[in-house]
């Protein structure tokens, strides 16, 4: 057996986008074991449940992670409204959807450029931001917010869209689709991509489903769990598959997604054509008194926010899973048995958000 | 409007890794191990998901308890075993990997049990 050697990989490091901390035990260039830390920018955002009332609360949600924001207020309005048993009006429910849909374009676009950076592909990467840019603008437009929007509130949302503006906004999407198929073709089919990409990292179907692995990664892995299949918001109206792969490594995460920019497409095509006409929100009175689970589909997988209110204005718990965070333990066991050349790859291959994660 | 199904089954702390060990043989997956402070108890949610259906094993401990680690079933489950023990101040044995209190790096050691109040801004910006 070769000596063994630990080497630190992170918290600052070029293909790391956010702060996490890997021991990688070495034997010569292969690793052995990962001993993974976090902890570097531990907010305490839940605790904050306890300082301010729970519709207030709502922009702490949405400030837990600059990519999923929007996703994050949604579930946590989605709880309480479980909880205080309110309607929401369907128009809300829809544009919910929409918006949903678009952090799902824009944070998946995010991914594709920074997997093509880390990969040293720069021109891939600015033709992936260049196309988010479109995403964000309409983000913008619609709710006054590139990264941080503002329009989820418990009883729906804030604003609502002209249908001028819907239509305008498919067509953009529609217009963008061969710009999509031009970037996404690069990361399917080229050469030096695939080559970077088959066979490094494979996650088999077992260990994805037992080690809890969410969104893309687990959907590489040939595991179907998708949250959008539980109707939440207005996906129970919309028909659409969710993008499963099968051969678990680098390759087929992705796939995922960069197939999953032509549902996110359809999904809002869909929504436009099925959204009703009526209000976008409803009065709350009162406080939660119970607790809910609230799940839903961010673009890097399953996000739980379990609240717990007692009638008051302050919620007892607020306590949040992301898929980040439960796709830790899914990374340890890729890269045991790699090449630390392969680390950066299989690091960013599960699109980790630490400050998601840390909350 | 009920989005899917949820179930809260309290069990007792001598069950839990036995219970933990079945719900894999019946193909749940692990979905969160989350903890709240209710008075002077700890409420331990253990949540799996089987076809969007989330059952919810329930144990309700001191915290000087001292809870078994569920991670030789679920071994990811060693995630939020290392926070539930840094932020609650909960001792969990036996887990895989055991960070020894420096998963979370936090000013005040177990933040969770200490509660804030509106006139208390130490934790508020300045």
């Amino acid at each position: 057996m070769s000596k063994q050697i630990t080497v630190p990989f992170g918290p600052q490091h070029p293909v790391l986008p956010e702060p996490i901390h890997l021991d990688l035990v070495l034997e010569d260039e292969r690793v052995v074991d990962a001993i993974p830390s976090i902890g570097y920018v531990h907010r305490g955002l839940e605790k904050l449940a306890e300082k301010r009332e729970y519709p207030e609360y709502i922009y702490v949600a949405e400030r837990i992670c600059g990519i999923c924001s929007y996703i994050h207020s949604n579930t946590y309005a989605q709880g309480i409204e479980q909880i205080m048993k309110i309607e929401v009006p369907e128009r809300a429910q829809y544009l919910r959807t929409i918006w949903s849909e678009y952090s799902r374009l824009h944070s998946h676009l995010l991914w594709l450029g920074l997997f093509a950076d880390g990969m040293g592909f720069e021109n891939l990467f600015m033709n992936a931001w260049k196309l988010r840019e479109h995403i964000l603008d309409d983000m913008e437009a619609t709710t006054g917010g590139r990264v941080i929007q503002g329009v989820c509130k418990v009883g729906g949302v804030r604003r609502d869209i002209t249908p001028e503006k819907l239509d305008e906004m498919v067509k953009g999407l529609k217009g963008m689709e061969p710009a999509f198929r031009d970037l996404t073709n690069v990361f399917l089919h080229d050469a030096s991509v695939s080559h970077r990409l088959r066979g490094v990292g494979i996650l088999q179907k077992g260990d994805a489903y037992t080690l809890g692995a969410v969104g893309p990664t687990a959907r590489g892995s040939g595991i179907g769990i998708d949250l959008r299949q539980t109707g939440y918001a207005a996906y129970g109206k919309i028909n659409f598959r969710p993008v499963v792969e099968q051969s678990g490594d680098c390759y087929a995460r992705c796939a995922v997604r960069a197939k999953e920019l032509f549902t996110s497409v359809d999904i809002i095509e869909q929504c436009v054509k099925k959204i009703p006409e009526g209000p976008v929100e409803v009065k709350v009175t009162g406080a939660p008194d119970g607790e809910y689970f609230s799940r839903a589909e961010q673009p890097r997988g399953e996000v739980v926010h379990y609240i717990k209110g007692n009638g008051k204005r302050n919620l007892v718990r607020h306590r949040v899973r992301t898929p980040t965070f439960t796709n830790i333990p899914p990374l340890v066991t890729l890269l045991k048995g790699c090449e630390l050349a392969d680390v950066p790859v299989i690091v960013l291959s599960i699109d980790p958000c630490i400050g998601c994660a840390e909350r | 409007m009920t989005l899917d199904q949820q179930t809260t089954i309290p069990i007792g702390i001598g069950e839990l890794v036995s219970r933990t060990d079945q719900m894999k043989k019946d193909g749940y997956r692990l979905v969160q191990i989350g903890c709240t402070q209710i008075g002077d108890d700890f409420e331990i949610n253990y949540v799996f998901d089987k076809d969007f259906v989330l059952t919810n094993l329930r144990i309700t401990v001191k915290q000087d308890t001292v809870i078994p680690s569920v991670s030789g079933v679920y071994f990811g489950a060693f995630v939020y075993e290392n926070e539930i023990h840094d932020l609650y101040g909960i001792t969990v044995s036996g887990m895989n990997i055991d960070f020894g209190g420096r998963f979370y790096r936090t000013t005040i050691k177990q933040p969770f049990t200490v509660t804030v109040t509106k006139e208390d801004t130490s934790c508020q910006n300045k």
